[in-house]
């Protein structure tokens, strides 16, 4: 602990992570607390950068859909699909129908184990262990289902320039439905105690409390937002497939970790109504378009992340090698949202309300 | 609330755990799993295709004299190179390679 003597002298300056329980994560936060309240937040990141966007300039376009699956763990499918997407609309690529229906499928599973990943964090922050393990234990379903149908539990590496490198088979489509019975079961389950436990809500109802004002201000992104008021979700923009499946955004109204919660739970049956619905209807065609020549332009493509929105500037200039790519990620336009919520809460709620926007610190730093 | 806690109780003592005892329970992979990279060299022409489009840089490929090798803790396992290999001599095998070094250095 850190006793900083400044013009106040009850002033005391506490660092919060970069090694913190609650996230694994190297988030770092200075919070300056006047007794147990938290009067300012100052973010340090800078500890996970990985220099992918310069590592991005030397390496060939085709090669970069494996590179840009790394900026994050997590949500890997929807990176690619973003540069795809720039990358295609760089070069007038006609994506066939079913790959567009192939990557919302994988793109939802990765939202699904987003969620669930956040929901056992959260679950853990407060210090409910057994629904912790019982909200994880769904989530290890999601990537059974992931390395069933894309060959890999987090990497999926399954989307190209053109289309998607792997097709399902009819026996694939039916496994993974039934999976997914299977999941909403699990659900249901453990959804009650989130939003119905005392000592849940205890913990999120009123904490961290962000209005629409604010949200709108500080360009607050994803569930986030939604909590908030705010209808922005990118999925309504009707990329990929989602156009003719149809999305309509999760909102809640209170914009406290509570509201954020109940987004993301209820984004979890969202999924899975998507899901389903891409995987029956998903029509027959190839699932690739062979693509020919290189890529020379600009392009900003924007598509919805578990977290938010993420954007992608590329520009290529007509060679193999792109000249710039630019990656903003969902967690860097929630910072100033966290750090405008964090003055005037307990330091006992520091961990929930950071927690609570679902920082992705790798995929921020890249 | 502890009702909807109590059905999940009684699920996990009728389930069983859900983790498995490893090493001595060994998870098995899908079909179709992205495991490890394997050469098959008979079929292998030393061409150099997918050395030149690996995006993690793991694979060296030399025509003369004949050689193919792989970092495998370079290998990110994305199965580009099998995908542009135009003798199909590369796979993907679905079990992940066994973990190598350990105290005394038994790979």
């Amino acid at each position: 602990m850190n006793n900083a003597t400044t013009s106040t002298p009850r002033r005391t300056v506490i660092p919060f992570g970069p090694q913190h329980p609650v996230l694994p994560e190297p988030l770092h936060l200075r919070l300056v607390l006047e007794d147990e309240k938290v009067v300012e937040a100052q973010p340090a990141v800078g500890y996970i950068h990985r220099g992918i966007e310069k590592l991005a300039e030397v390496k060939d376009f085709q090669q970069n859909v494996f590179l840009l699956e790394h900026v994050c763990g997590i949500c890997s499918f929807i990176h690619a699909l973003a540069y795809c997407q720039g990358i295609e609309e760089l070069m007038g690529v006609e994506v066939p129908a079913r790959a567009r229906y192939l990557r919302v499928v994988w793109s939802e599973l990765n939202r699904l184990h987003s969620h669930l990943l956040w929901l056992g964090l959260l679950a853990d922050a407060f210090g409910f262990e057994s629904l912790f393990m019982q909200i994880w234990r769904a989530r290890e379903r999601v990537l059974d289902l992931e390395e069933q149908t894309a060959g890999a539990r987090i990497m999926l590496s399954t989307c190209t320039i053109g289309g998607v490198r792997r097709d399902l088979s009819a026996e694939q489509v039916g496994q993974v439905l039934r999976g997914l019975d299977e999941l909403e079961r699990e659900f249901d389950m453990f959804v009650p105690v989130v939003i119905k436990d005392a000592t849940v809500k205890e913990r999120l109802c009123g904490v961290g409390v962000l209005t629409q004002r604010q949200a709108q201000e500080l360009g607050a992104v994803g569930p986030v937002a939604r909590a908030s008021g705010i209808a922005r979700d990118l999925r309504v923009t009707g990329y990929a497939a989602y156009g003719e499946l149809g999305v309509n955004p999760v909102i809640e109204t209170d914009g406290d970790c509570y509201a954020r919660t109940l987004v993301r739970v209820r984004e979890l049956y969202q999924s899975l109504l998507l899901l389903r619905k891409a995987l029956r209807h998903m029509p027959d065609s190839p699932i690739a378009v062979a693509v020919k020549g290189k890529p020379e332009g600009e392009v900003v493509m924007r598509v919805e992340q578990p977290r938010g929105e993420v954007m992608y500037y590329l520009k290529a200039n007509g060679t193999a090698t792109l000249e710039r790519v630019r990656v903003r990620t969902p967690t860097f336009a929630n910072l100033p949202a966290l750090l405008a919520i964090l003055p005037g809460c307990e330091l006992a709620d520091v961990p929930v309300i950071t927690l609570s926007i679902d920082p992705c610190v790798s995929c921020t730093e890249r | 609330m502890i009702f909807p806690f109590l059905k999940t109780l009684f699920l996990s003592l009728r389930r069983g755990p859900a983790t498995r005892r490893y090493p001595r329970v060994v998870r098995t992979p899908f079909p179709g799993t992205r495991g490890h990279l394997v050469n098959d060299a008979g079929k292998c022409i030393f061409c150099g295709v997918c050395a030149r489009r690996c995006p993690a840089g793991a694979l060296v490929v030399t025509r003369t004299p004949a050689h193919w090798t792989l970092d495998p803790y370079r290998c990110i396992v994305c199965g580009y190179c099998v995908e542009v290999c135009p003798k199909k001599s590369l796979r993907m095998e679905p079990w992940h390679r066994r973990e190598s070094g350990g105290a005394r250095g038994q790979g």
